[in-house]
C-alpha cells in the first residue's frame, strides 16, 4: 500500500538508491524522511545511510535539528513523512540494540540514585524481568568501558558534570548496544574530560556503529569515518549532507582533547560514497 | 501515653485498635507512594486528585438525599471524582504540558466548589470539616480490609517493576528508548495514587493525605541513597508519625490526623533546617580552608 503511494511520486537518484547491501547489514537507514514540529518544518526528503560499524558525526549549528534527527533514529520521535531503519526494522522494534545518550538530563538533584542504579537502566527491555547476576557483570565492564568503575557506589548528584556523562555512556554501553547514539556528549566538558570520553569513545570505534552530534562544525574527531551535516547548505536548510573530511593540522589536541579532521563543507559526497569506496 | 496502650488492648473499645491497625496499613501507602509523588514532583498532582474528593463525596450525599441510586455512596462519588481528575491530569500533561499547572489548579478549586455547594444544598447536617480533616477514629473493619488489599497491590507492582517504575521517573525519555510504556506507567500510578488517597482521606482527610504522602517521604529523601530506601524509610517513619500522633492525641484529647501531620511536619522541617545549616557551614569552611 505504502510502496504504490510512494512509487507515484517522482524521485531523485539519492531516494530510489537501492543499497548493495542487505538491510540488516545497514545499521541506520533513513528514506525521504520527513518531519515537523507543528509549524516548523525541521527535515524534508532526507536519504542517508550509516553502515554497520561507522562512526559517523553529525555536525550543525544549534537548532538546526540534530537532537530532533537523533530522537528519529533512537524511536522517541515518529517521522512525519518516510521510514527510518535500525538494521532493517522501525527503532522501537530495536530497543535492545539501541544505546542513547541523550543532550540534556532533566536531572533532578534530590533524586536519591546511585551511579550503579543509573547504569542498570541501561539493561531494560519493555516491561521484562531482569537477571540480577548477569545484570551485575554488564554493569561493571560498562562502567570500565566508560571508566567510572569507582564511582560505582557514589550518589549521581555528587558528580561533576564530566562524570555524569560518561555515567550515562556507561548506560548506554550496558546492553551491548549495535548502535550507540550520542547527543552533543562533550557540551561543555572541560579538556581533561573531553580527552577521557575520547579515549572511551576510540575504544569503542569498531565494535560498534556510533552516530555523535556535535556542536562544532567546522572540526570533527579524527575517529570520524563519514561527517553527517544538518540544515548547512543555505539553500535547503531541511536536508542532511555527506561532506568530505580532510586532516587538520590547525586544530591542537591539546586544545580539543584529541585528534582532529576538518569538514570540507564545500565538497559535497553523494549518499552512497562509502559503499563505492568499499567496492573499489 | 500508657493510657493509649490500655485503649489499644481494651476490648471494649475497638475504635482505637482499628484506629492503630489502619495507621499501620497507611503508613504503608504514604512511604511507598510517598516516594514517587515525591521523585517525581507530582504533589500537586496529588493535592488537586485529592481536593476533587469533596466534589465527589458532595455529590454522592447530595443524591443519597434527592432519592439518587443507592450505589452512588460517598465512597463510590469520591472514587469516581478522583479517577476522573487522575485521567483528566494525566492526559493534559500528555498532550499539552505547558498547561498542566492551570488544569491541576482548576481541578483543584473546582472539585472542592462543587463539594462545598453539594453539601450546602443537602439537607440536614453535613459537615465538609469531617472529610476535610478525615477522623482515624471512624474507620471501620471494611476500611481496614480495602487498605490492606490496596497495600498487597501497591507492593506487588513496585517490587515486579521497581526498576521500570525508577526509570521512567529518573529519565522517562531514556527509559522509552528501552521500551518501557512510559506512558501507561504513568497513567498506571496516577490512578493507584486516586485510589489510594480515596481511602486515605477517611484517616487523615483530603487536606492531610497530601502532607503525609510528602512529608515522610521528603524527610526521608535527606538520608536515602536510593529510591527503594526511600519508600522503605518513608513507611517507617510515618508509622512512627502517626502512631505518635495517635497515642498524643489521645492523651490530649486533640485531633489525631492533625497531630500526626504536625509531627510529621516538624521532623520534616528539622530536617529540611539542618541540611541547610550543614551546607551553610560547609560552605564557609571551604571558604576559610580556601583563604
Amino acid at each position: 500500500m505504502q510502496t504504490a503511494i510512494v512509487g507515484e511520486k517522482p524521485q531523485s537518484d539519492a531516494n530510489t538508491m537501492v543499497l548493495p547491501h542487505r538491510p540488516e547489514e545497514v545499521a541506520v537507514w533513513c528514506r525521504q524522511l520527513g518531519f515537523r514540529y507543528r509549524e516548523a518544518e525541521v527535515f524534508d526528503n532526507v536519504s542517508f545511510h550509516v553502515h554497520k560499524g561507522e562512526f559517523v558525526a553529525l555536525t550543525g549549528k544549534n537548532g538546526a535539528g540534530k537532537s530532533t534527527l537523533l530522537k528519529l533514529i533512537v524511536g522517541l520521535l515518529e517521522p512525519t513523512r518516510g521510514t527510518v531503519l535500525v538494521f532493517g526494522a522501525p527503532p522501537r522494534k530495536r530497543t535492545e540494540t539501541i544505546g542513547y545518550v541523550p543532550q540534556h538530563l532533566g536531572f533532578d538533584a534530590s533524586f536519591p540514585i546511585r551511579v550503579e542504579e543509573v547504569v542498570g537502566m541501561g539493561r531494560l527491555f519493555g516491561l521484562a524481568p531482569i537477571a540480577r547476576r548477569e545484570k551485575e557483570k554488564e554493569i561493571e565492564w560498562a562502567l570500565q568501558q566508560a571508566e567510572v568503575l569507582d564511582l560505582r557506589d557514589r550518589p549521581f548528584a555528587a558528580l561533576s558534570g564530566g562524570q555524569r556523562r560518561r555515567v550515562l555512556i556507561a548506560r548506554a554501553l550496558v546492553g551491548h548496544p549495535k548502535l550507540l547514539v550520542l547527543d552533543e556528549p562533550t557540551a561543555n566538558m572541560d579538556i581533561e574530560s573531553e580527552r577521557k570520553f575520547n579515549q572511551v569513545m576510540a575504544r569503542i570505534k569498531g565494535t560498534t556503529t556510533v552516530l555523535i552530534a556535535t556542536h562544532d562544525s567546522d572540526f570533527v574527531s579524527a575517529l570520524a569515518d563519514t561527517v553527517l551535516c544538518v540544515g548547512q547548505n543555505r539553500e535547503e536548510p531541511h536536508q542532511v549532507h555527506r561532506h568530505a573530511l580532510e586532516p587538520a593540522s590547525d586544530a591542537p589536541e591539546e586544545l580539543y582533547g584529541g585528534k582532529m579532521v576538518r569538514v570540507r563543507h564545500d565538497i559535497e559526497l553523494p549518499d552512497d560514497a562509502c559503499c563505492r569506496e568499499e567496492s573499489k | 501515653m500508657n493510657g493509649f496502650f490500655a485503649a489499644v488492648l481494651d476490648p471494649a473499645i475497638p475504635f482505637m485498635r482499628n484506629a492503630l491497625a489502619g495507621s499501620l496499613l497507611a503508613s504503608v501507602l504514604f512511604g511507598i507512594l510517598g516516594a514517587l509523588v515525591t521523585v517525581r514532583r507530582i504533589a500537586g498532582l496529588a493535592g488537586a486528585i485529592s481536593h476533587t474528593v469533596l466534589g465527589g463525596i458532595g455529590l454522592a450525599l447530595f443524591a443519597a438525599s434527592r432519592g439518587g441510586p443507592a450505589w452512588l455512596s460517598p465512597m463510590a462519588g469520591a472514587f469516581i471524582f478522583a479517577v476522573g481528575a487522575a485521567i483528566i491530569i494525566g492526559f493534559v500533561s500528555l498532550k499539552a504540558k505547558q498547561r498542566e499547572d492551570t488544569v491541576i489548579n482548576a481541578l483543584w478549586a473546582i472539585g472542592m466548589s462543587l463539594g462545598v455547594v453539594f453539601l450546602a444544598k443537602t439537607p440536614g447536617y453535613a459537615d465538609p470539616m469531617s472529610y476535610l480533616f478525615g477522623n482515624i477514629l471512624l474507620v471501620t473493619d471494611k476500611d481496614l480490609v480495602l487498605l490492606a488489599g490496596l497495600d498487597v497491590l501497591v507492593i506487588l507492582l513496585v517490587l515486579r517493576y521497581y526498576r521500570h517504575i525508577e526509570a521512567a521517573s529518573f529519565d522517562e525519555e531514556f527509559a522509552a528508548t528501552k521500551g518501557v510504556p512510559v506512558i501507561a506507567v504513568s497513567l498506571v500510578l496516577l490512578v493507584v495514587i486516586a485510589v489510594s488517597i480515596v481511602l486515605l482521606q477517611t484517616f487523615v482527610g483530603i487536606v492531610m493525605v497530601i502532607a503525609m504522602l510528602t512529608l515522610p517521604a521528603g524527610t526521608a529523601g535527606y538520608y536515602a541513597r536510593n529510591l527503594a530506601s526511600m519508600m522503605v524509610q518513608g513507611v517507617f517513619l510515618s508509622i512512627v508519625f502517626s502512631v505518635s500522633g495517635l497515642a498524643l492525641s489521645w492523651s490530649g484529647d486533640l485531633p489525631a490526623g492533625a497531630v500526626i501531620v504536625l509531627i510529621a511536619g516538624a521532623v520534616f522541617l528539622a530536617f529540611s533546617g539542618k541540611r541547610i545549616l550543614t551546607e551553610r557551614f560547609r560552605k564557609r569552611a571551604q571558604k576559610g580552608a580556601g583563604i
